[in-house]
């Protein structure tokens, strides 16, 4: 697997390693752009249009006037520094244009230009520029290798988060032309066929009754994996790439085997077979909302009582911190459970009542550890705690598996890194920037790896998962050393008394 | 110059109330359509509180973040706060219980002020990283706040101002009554350099004192599936929907 750029050294963790500044070293790397064929189905401009300047400024002054985070974090900058040694993509890449406060001037500088007095008098004095091409190019560029991952604005003294200034970046290019493709293809996608993979529902059925016989076969147990099942329990969604690909995939089993040995009914939608909402990646209020709306139209539909969301750490965020917004109020659902609820606050309360066992020599020899999916550690929680988006998945693992052992300090729970694919960054032509922003990750992955034998890296999101088996390998790690949580709680579950 | 200042300050004061006050006014009408705290966060109002109070009085985040400039931020902002407290006789006729209280601090306060700036100057000449990110603006507003603390440290230690005369200067211009004031040359820039604080102070970065109690990710409670959170504009999409 020859690469076309190097792989970055590994260093030490506990040395906290700043790389020198090397300017303009990703100023190359950008995604591909939307084409019109992707960019016109969600109401965007196919193409850059004459006139796009002002369109850009009149846009983001709409944004001020909707968005307070954006207002307020386009003021308060006091120029500190205090995150520029906190973004995965810098300490993987050096590029200063990388350091949270310097992306977010590229934002501030032409705010400043047109929407302060300041910038208006004295442009040179407060940095102000004038939206150009140039300008727009670099925006491009620069607000595509940021995977809005809010680890800045956990050290920011302000509060001031980095993804709040990208997403409205890219929205302001999407609204005069200059889309992402990947992003916005995607949710094409969503619209169109009904997820982010573009499974149509009879491959969905299709692989379903794969995967009932392979279980059925493996554990002689007959668990079923309902779709589209009217008056059931519970509505699960989860990350398309869970139908799909493993490990995702053996994730999907655990969840099946869950509600199998819980005796919950359970169904999947095609109406609503993605949990992911990319709306959040381009910033788009408005695409959130419509890609949430196939939720609560679904739920309505089968006439579920619960909604439950699969392992997905974007995904989580829209689900826990906007869907109540986006596509609520839920009053048609049973109010004894929050809406939505996470597939692991669902297992850890069964595990606590016992009303599922789990039996660890199904995980013999695994020595384990935690990847703090970043969306769910900064942007979102897990049960009735502060804090228990960390302590809930580890309750579970440690019911799973025999060994656990968390990495550095520095790397876990609410400063976890990126896993250097998320916030719309996962696709081939952007490996470059992935590879290199997974290195603060591999740094303390290596670590307990050599320390502790740690031979598996547990996650809870679709994109880490495809991110990891896409990087690891240029690490010198195996591709099968990473997975999901209920992954591990398939293999350890008892099922029943069947056997 | 005494007519020259009291009129100075009165623009400089009604720039910044008045600056200062619209930029309060958007920050609080501009909505937060969703809900954004940097989680773990509190799950009530008083927990918010507790948190917005450990941002502005120990600058907790900043901890998180890098030590040696935590020391620096709060030599500087620890100093400036005793040294700002301590300038309220000026404007009493009857010195209060508080500022009695930080009287003796005055000196190692303005000592930490002075100290503090030099540092943070250093490090944004030294820091490679932050030398990047420093534009000429945030040289000159250290430069300044140097230059304020400079002439105030020499006031104080070595060429003394009738200082009677500046609290009755002041206290005068509270009641719109003009009462002359020192020409000494220290002081005059001293309330030079002052003045131009309080009318760059809502154009400028300094806006971060009271905009860090309007940032979304440290002033919201983390209940978004307790209760439905929706601003205006986006209650307007789902009226345009039904």
């Amino acid at each position: 697997m020859a690469a076309p750029f190097d792989t970055p050294v590994l260093g030490d963790v506990d040395e906290r390693r700043i790389p020198a500044l090397k300017v303009g070293a990703m100023a190359e790397s950008k995604p591909y752009v939307a084409t019109a064929a992707h960019q016109e189905p969600l109401g965007f401009p196919g193409v850059l249009e004459d006139g796009w300047e002002k369109k850009a400024i009149g846009r983001m002054g709409e944004l001020l006037g909707k968005y307070r985070s954006l207002q307020v974090f386009m003021d308060i900058c006091v120029k500190c520094g205090a995150c520029t040694d906190k973004c995965q993509y810098f300490l993987g890449t050096g590029d200063p244009k990388n350091m949270p406060v310097a992306r977010a001037d590229l934002f501030r500088s032409v705010y400043r230009r047109y929407f302060t007095t300041a910038g208006k008098l004295t442009p040179g004095l407060v940095g102000a520029r004038d939206m150009t091409k140039e300008v727009l190019d670099e925006w491009f560029n620069y607000f595509h290798q940021c995977s809005q991952c809010r680890r800045c604005s956990v050290f920011c003294p302000s509060g001031i988060d980095t993804a709040e200034i990208s997403m409205a970046a890219r929205d302001i290019m999407d609204t005069i032309g200059q889309g992402q493709k990947y992003c916005n293809e995607i949710i094409g996608k969503v619209h169109k066929v009904g997820n982010n993979l573009g499974l149509p529902a009879p491959a969905l059925l299709n692989t379903l009754e794969g995967l009932e016989e392979d279980i059925l076969d493996e554990t002689g147990v007959p668990v079923k994996l309902p779709i589209d099942v009217h008056g059931a329990e519970v509505l699960l969604v989860t990350p398309s790439a869970d139908f799909f690909a493993e490990p995702h995939v053996l994730g999907l089993i655990g969840y099946a085997k869950v509600f199998h040995a819980a005796g919950v009914s359970w169904t999947l939608s095609t109406l609503a077979s993605e949990a992911g909402n990319f709306g959040m990646f381009i910033g788009n209020y408005e695409q959130m909302r419509k890609i949430s709306m196939r939720i609560r139209d679904a739920a309505l539909a089968l006439g579920v009582k619960r909604i439950i969301f699969g392992e997905c750490g974007h995904a989580w965020r829209v689900a826990y911190s906007f869907l109540n917004t986006l596509a609520g109020p839920w009053d048609f659902l049973d109010p004894r459970y929050p809406v939505p609820q996470h597939i692991l606050e669902f297992t850890n309360d069964l595990i606590t009542r016992k009303g599922i066992k789990l039996d660890k020599s199904g995980n013999d020899g695994m020595v384990l550890t935690v990847h703090d999916s970043c969306n769910v550690a900064r942007g979102a929680r897990m049960g009735d705690r502060p804090g228990g988006q960390f302590t809930i998945p580890r309750d579970v693992i440690r019911a799973s598996v025999p060994k656990l052992i968390d990495m550095h300090p520095d790397t876990i729970c609410e400063k976890t890194f990126c896993c250097g694919g998320g916030g719309g960054v996962l696709t081939d032509e952007l490996l470059d920037l992935r590879l290199k922003g997974a290195l603060p990750r591999m740094e303390a992955i290596k670590e307990v790896a050599d320390r502790d034998q740690v031979n598996f890296v547990a996650m809870i999101c679709a994109i880490c998962k495809a991110q990891f088996t896409k990087v690891l390998p240029y690490y010198g790690f195996k591709m099968s050393m990473a997975g999901g949580v209920h992954q591990l709680v398939s293999t350890a579950i008892v099922l029943g008394n069947e056997q | 110059m005494t007519t020259f200042f009291a009129i100075l300050f009165t623009v400089a004061t009604l720039t910044l109330v008045i600056g200062l006050g619209l930029k309060i006014a958007q920050y609080a009408r501009t909505p937060a359509p969703l809900k954004i705290p940097t989680t773990p966060a509190p799950l009530t109002k008083p927990g918010v509180a507790f948190r917005l109070a450990r941002e502005a009085v120990v600058f907790e985040s900043l901890f998180k973040a890098n030590k040696p400039l935590w020391i620096f931020a709060a030599l500087f902002h620890f100093g400036l706060a005793v040294v700002l407290v301590r300038h309220v006789r000026y404007f009493q006729t009857e010195v209060g219980p508080l500022v009695a209280l930080v009287q003796p601090l005055a000196l190692p306060a303005g000592l930490a002020m002075l100290i503090g700036l030099l540092l943070l100057l250093g490090r944004r000449l030294v820091l490679e990283r932050i030398r990047y990110i420093t534009g000429r603006s945030d040289i000159l507003m250290l430069v300044l706040l140097l230059g304020i603390a400079v002439t105030g440290m020499f006031m104080t230690k070595h060429v003394h101002t009738d200082v009677v005369a500046v609290k009755a200067f002041f206290t005068g211009l509270l009641g719109f009554e003009i009462r002359s004031l020192p020409g000494d040359p220290l002081l005059v820039v001293h309330l030079l350099l002052v003045a131009i604080l309080m009318i760059v102070f809502p154009f400028s970065k300094l806006l971060h004192a009271p905009g860090l109690f309007f940032s979304p990710t440290r002033n919201q409670t983390d209940t978004p599936r307790e209760h439905r959170h929706l601003c205006d504009w986006a209650a307007k999409l789902e009226d345009k929907r039904s």
